[in-house]
């Protein structure tokens, strides 16, 4: 594939991703904060969400294995995960959460595992989806080719 | 040197040099978000993450007694509401009752757009609230009240009505929007029973205020401190 090819079919990937709700316009926020100086920035942050997230799923999951569950608890961590999913513009998530938080407050245990599984999901489509366009980044700049914005 | 003194030095400060920010956030992504928002906007920037560590910065924390002088030279707190132990509203407390520091402006960000608890943070004397995700123009606007301040009567009215200004610029914002372009929307209040509020405050709003509406965010270009405080306020999705 040619460096133009490579080009349009990121331009079309990333359009993609914010016509199925994966990113809102909080991640062309920060792409807009990229430049020279700070080339990686938006892969720095998305990192920080990754590895913040997969702290969060655990905590949650071991939340919810609990005897007795800490509603407060569990709902202090989807909180959490809510505010970097939207920070970052996970949009999906960002909803999952939603979804979760209302489950917490009826301390609904049925809903929340539910939940928890739905958020799961939906943030490895997310992080799927976000690695294939940064790999296809990487293509672009190895071809000694520009981001197109 | 005498304390409007004081302050128009402060004032001057930046806009010679650099202003510099202490950003207080819990979230790992949140901080590093908002230090890029900061540096890209001319600010030098510490970021720590609690309420706690942000006193430590200042030299406000128990064990040392801060003889007033600001070291380090804080122009702006810029704080997360949300997060465990001490909260951005404690955090607002504990500097505006500080002699030493209670000139620093604050200001407060938030995921929940709750009326009460933005009123609460005026009133505590925030000088702005911001709903997150936090954008780049949210930044600017900051940046532009500082710079501001000064040209406008060198602060001093502004430190010693600082709360009646906030409510009054809060309360004049929402008179303004019961007559305004439909581009407002009226919605049920929000009530503020979300697991985060700090303390069950009674909620005290003003009587002029009309009822609690969320107001869509329609940017004008140039910020005004009534615009400002309206274009503050986004629509947030279903909550």
């Amino acid at each position: 594939m040619d460096l133009f090819q490579l080009q349009r079919r990121l331009v079309d990937y990333r359009a993609s991703l914010y016509h199925e709700d994966f990113l809102d316009e909080q991640f062309s926020q920060l792409q807009d904060l990229q430049d020279e100086n700070n080339p990686d920035f938006v892969v720095e942050v998305v990192t920080l969400f990754f590895e913040d997230s997969e702290r969060l799923l655990n905590e949650l999951a071991k939340a919810l294995e609990q005897p007795i569950i800490d509603f407060k608890r569990v709902d202090a961590h989807v909180h959490q995960f809510k505010g970097s999913s939207s920070s970052i513009g996970a949009q999906r998530v960002q909803k999952a959460c939603i979804a979760f938080r209302n489950y917490c407050e009826e301390q609904n245990v049925e809903g929340c595992l539910k939940c928890l599984q739905q958020l799961r999901h939906e943030y490895s489509l997310v992080k799927t989806k976000l690695e294939s366009m940064f790999q296809l980044e990487q293509q672009i700049l190895s071809a000694g080719g520009s981001i197109p914005m | 040197m005498a304390r409007d003194g004081g302050v128009m030095w402060r004032r001057t400060k930046k806009i010679d040099g650099e202003v510099h920010v202490l950003a207080v956030d819990d979230s790992i992504v949140d901080r590093k978000v908002i230090e890029r928002l900061l540096r890209i906007s001319s600010c030098k920037v510490t970021a720590v993450d609690s309420g706690i560590r942000a006193l430590q910065f200042l030299g406000l924390d128990e064990e040392k007694n801060s003889n007033g002088f600001n070291d380090l030279k804080v122009d702006l707190i810029i704080t997360d509401y949300c997060m465990p132990g001490m909260t951005g509203y404690e955090l607002l407390k504990k500097v505006k009752e500080s002699s030493a520091f209670r000139e620093i402006p604050v200001v407060i960000m938030s995921s929940e757009n709750v009326l009460a608890r933005i009123d609460r943070c005026l009133e505590e004397g925030a000088e702005d609230f911001i709903v997150k995700p936090v954008k780049l123009s949210d930044v600017k606007r900051i940046k532009d009240y500082m710079t501001r301040d000064f040209r406008v009567g060198e602060g001093e009215e502004k430190e010693r009505t600082r709360k009646g200004i906030n409510k009054r610029k809060l309360r004049d914002s929402f008179d303004d929007l019961s007559s305004s372009p439909p581009s407002i929307l009226s919605s049920p209040p929000i009530s503020s029973s979300s697991s985060s509020s700090p303390s069950p405050q009674s909620l005290s709003p003003s009587p002029s205020l009309s009822p609690p509406s969320i107001v869509s965010a329609s940017a004008p270009s140039s910020p005004s401190p009534l615009d400002s405080r309206t274009r503050r306020l986004k629509t947030t999705s279903s909550e």
